[in-house]
């Protein structure tokens, strides 16, 4: 809203993941902010991203196999801009509160 | 005919010790916060491992993502396996899984031999 600009590489993951996953549910938060001054910094920010993931899409997937998938989706924005992306998928059954 | 070089290196690493960990900075000094908390784990395991810093070689820092094919910084690695990043040696530890592996390995560590 301040900032022109902004948002658009969250919106595109977003986008992607919502298209591929069809996810129960989906946050995607920048993180950027907490690693100003690192060797990775942007000035407009969005390096750092976290993503939680709820999808059936993961049912009966390894940890790393549920990463792959997710960094696949996203290859395009971590070989842009993106350098770090911290990735939580579970599936809903997993989601649920016990 | 670099990157032949460059992934021998990598394999020569992997293979020379039970646990590796290729990550940005040093175990002494990481230079991101993600490296740090895979190397707290490892050290709160009392794992032996070899780190290896990234940002003193270039070659390495692209080679290994290329070899593993993961897109990010740190890499842990158990008896040639690839493991996975942060999150996943965060979850696996969380949830026992990665004293599991290391047992299963046979890999030595502080939490080892409870049982």
């Amino acid at each position: 809203m301040t900032d022109q600009g902004k948002g658009v590489v969250k919106t595109r993951i977003a986008q992607k993941l919502t298209e591929a996953l069809a996810p129960a549910a989906l946050n995607v938060i920048d993180e950027s902010h907490s690693h100003a001054g690192h060797g990775h910094h942007h000035p407009d920010g969005e390096t750092h991203f976290r993503v939680e993931v709820v999808s059936a899409a993961f049912e009966g997937k390894s940890l790393i196999e549920r990463h792959r998938l997710v960094n696949a989706l996203l290859s395009d924005e971590l070989a842009e801009r993106v350098h770090a992306l911290a990735i939580s998928a579970k599936t809903p059954h997993e989601a649920a509160p016990v | 005919m670099s990157t032949v070089d460059t992934n021998t290196r990598i394999k020569n690493e992997i293979e020379s010790s039970d646990v590796v960990l290729f990550m940005k900075g040093t175990p002494q000094a990481p230079q991101c916060g993600f490296s740090m908390q895979v190397v707290q784990i490892l050290n709160h395991l009392g794992v032996p491992y070899k780190a290896i810093n990234v940002l003193a070689d270039g070659a390495i820092r692209d080679g290994i993502k290329a070899y593993s094919n993961w897109p990010t910084i740190p890499q842990l690695y158990v008896k040639n396996e690839f493991i996975g990043g942060c999150d996943i040696a965060k979850e696996m530890f969380q949830s026992g899984e990665l004293v599991a592996l290391l047992d299963k390995e046979g890999v030595p560590h502080a939490q080892a031999s409870k049982a």
